[in-house]
């Protein structure tokens, strides 16, 4: 087994770790979803949107986890 | 009020109460030692994890103040589900580390391992202060989300029996809380989250159906805020706003005491993050009870004559209850209160636990008696735990509270000053502790200023940059200001040579230890 800070730097699959700032950045840039339209059964899209990132961030969250949770 | 309203509200009230002080048998331990009182003996699993820092992360300000803002201002409101989902990647990624060097030199708050770290009482000690300053005004939050749904119970607004409910809410928090520490709020929590999800489904699917759908909701509802004012050529508008109140209260949860406190209590590092895949389902609570505050502004409640004197008192804050009185018969209205009140009573307990844990290991362990018992430790965290809920009712008694959120919000731009130290020092050594501590004073002087310039009333500080004004969250600015001042102290210290401490820690302690 490898450890996790051996001389030779991280593991690569902590790269997956990027996958956690997919969220992050795709819920704080404004100009991509401050708009009414499309709606979602009448919801404007600045809305569901936001509320479409909380499961999909569950899911980076999730391979992040099988990923490197023998790292960890 | 209805008397249905007020049984069931008192049933479920007396029911969690008793649960309470039963939770002090519940996987028990020698509560006389703070590790078991405080962090319930680094025992939870992944579900008493996940329920107790759900517990701790929503809150009266998921019920009452994001809805209240949302009712008032608009989409500026919705900024807390972006906050939510930002925080959890944070999380994940940074507090495991935390958790290994807590428990390696069994470090119980933030401010011990800050005092390892860094070799610094007083960069211990201004953590510690911080921690316990910044929790007082979220727990006001709480108290404040209590007495809004308490007085709608129908007990009078004004003279002393205005408080009495309150006083007896408040008494039993403290009275189960000293008894069973940490173990009462995980308990409970599950109790809680039951009453909110069945609330909370049921009003994002009745009312819209009330109300014609959500499609009718939003046309009700006036365009301006709907949407976030586009910036202009002289201004930003509500764009950096809203993300830097996103960005800085994720950045300022995951520092507050008693976030720590839920990190610390879990039995392993893998419980947390897969918490962390797990806990955004508060979020979709928090996003739909966010819209509440557009079905409030829909229906009007504002409007509704019975409702107006409640209004004058508690302002915006008072959508959600009145939009519950308005949509549900009695019965569930009290369910819905109960589940606002429960949820505010829980977070309050673990703030309080948390800062009571600060207080003790901290500041009274580090100054006041070096050479105290594990016994006596243990009591003077009880004891910590009411001295801070008083202040928080001093924060509610001095503060405007025209948006609630405006509590949670100034704890924020404290709270987040410690993060430099905290979480920068779980990656390096490479920050001077004299510059950590200076870095902290600039941070936490102008943050404060801010928020004083603002009258209280607000933390979205107009700041003028390249001809260009740009609202941002004062917790953001002043932590930038923060990094700044220690980045810069720092080549200057070591340049003169002043002493660093020593380094209690060394790099293996930050994670698993596995065979080379």
């Amino acid at each position: 087994m490898t450890t996790r800070h051996s001389s030779s730097g991280i593991h690569p699959r902590l790269w997956w770790r990027l996958l956690l700032l997919v969220p992050i950045v795709a819920t704080l840039w404004v100009p991509w979803y401050n708009h009414r339209e499309p709606t979602f059964i009448g919801i404007p899209f600045l809305y569901w949107y936001l509320l479409l990132w909380v499961p999909l961030s569950s899911v980076c969250s999730a391979v992040v986890y099988f990923k490197t949770r023998d790292l960890a | 009020m209805q008397w249905s309203t007020l049984i069931v509200f008192l049933v479920l009230f007396v029911f969690v109460t008793a649960l309470g002080f039963i939770a002090a048998h519940w996987r028990k331990g020698d509560l006389n030692q703070l590790h078991e009182w405080g962090l319930g003996g680094r025992r939870f699993g992944t579900l008493v994890t996940w329920f107790l820092m759900g517990g701790d992360l929503y809150t009266a300000y998921t019920f009452i103040a994001v809805p209240a803002l949302v009712f008032g201002a608009g989409a500026i409101g919705f900024f807390a589900v972006p906050y939510t989902i930002v925080a959890y990647p944070i999380v994940f990624a940074v507090l495991p580390r935390l958790w290994y060097v807590a428990h390696k030199h069994n470090y119980v708050t933030g401010a011990d391992f800050v005092r390892g770290r860094y070799d610094s009482p007083l960069l211990a000690l201004l953590v510690a202060l911080t921690g316990i300053l910044a929790t007082m005004p979220y727990i006001a939050l709480q108290l404040v989300g209590m007495e809004v749904v308490i007085s709608a119970l129908g007990f009078p607004m004004s003279g002393w029996a205005a408080d009495l409910p309150l006083l007896v809410a408040f008494v039993i928090l403290a009275a189960f809380t000293y008894t069973s520490g940490l173990r009462a709020p995980a308990l409970i929590a599950i109790v809680k989250d039951s009453l909110v999800y069945i609330t909370v489904i049921a009003a994002v699917v009745i009312i819209p159906m009330q109300l014609g759908g959500f499609g009718k909701i939003f046309a009700a509802v006036p365009p301006a805020k709907v949407l976030l004012a586009v910036p202009t050529g002289q201004s930003l508008g509500m764009y950096s706003a809203f993300a830097t109140l996103a960005l800085g209260s994720a950045l300022a949860l995951f520092v507050y005491p008693h976030v720590l406190t839920g990190v610390l209590a879990a039995k392993n590092p893998r419980t947390l993050t897969r918490n962390m895949a797990f806990l955004p389902a508060y979020s979709l609570v928090l996003g739909l009870l966010a819209l509440l505050g557009f079905m409030a502004l829909a229906v009007g409640v504002d409007k509704v004559p019975q409702y107006a004197p409640f209004f004058k008192q508690y302002a915006n804050n008072f959508a959600v209850p009145a939009l519950l009185m308005h949509s549900f018969p009695g019965w569930f209205v009290g369910v819905g209160f109960a589940a606002i009140v429960i949820g505010a009573l829980v977070p309050a307990a673990i703030m309080s636990i948390a800062a009571s844990n600060l207080w003790t290991r901290s500041i009274y362990r580090a100054y006041i008696n070096p050479s105290c018992t594990e016994a006596q430790e243990a009591s003077q965290a009880k004891l910590a735990s009411l001295v801070v809920k008083f202040g928080a009712l001093v924060f509610v008694l001095i503060m405007p509270a025209t948006y609630a959120i405006q509590f949670q919000l100034l704890g924020g731009i404290w709270i987040i000053q410690i993060l430099p130290a905290l979480v920068f020092g779980l990656y390096t050594r490479w920050f001077h502790r004299y510059a950590l501590a200076l870095g902290w004073l600039g941070g936490m002087g102008v943050g404060t200023l801010i928020a004083a310039h603002l009258k209280f009333a607000s933390s979205i500080y107009p700041l003028h940059a390249f001809g260009y004004a740009i609202p941002g969250y004062a917790a953001l600015y002043s932590l930038i200001l923060n990094i700044a001042i220690a980045v810069v102290l720092t080549v200057v210290l070591r340049l003169l040579g002043v002493a660093g401490g020593q380094d209690q820690t060394v790099p293996g302690d930050y994670h698993a230890t596995r065979p080379a």
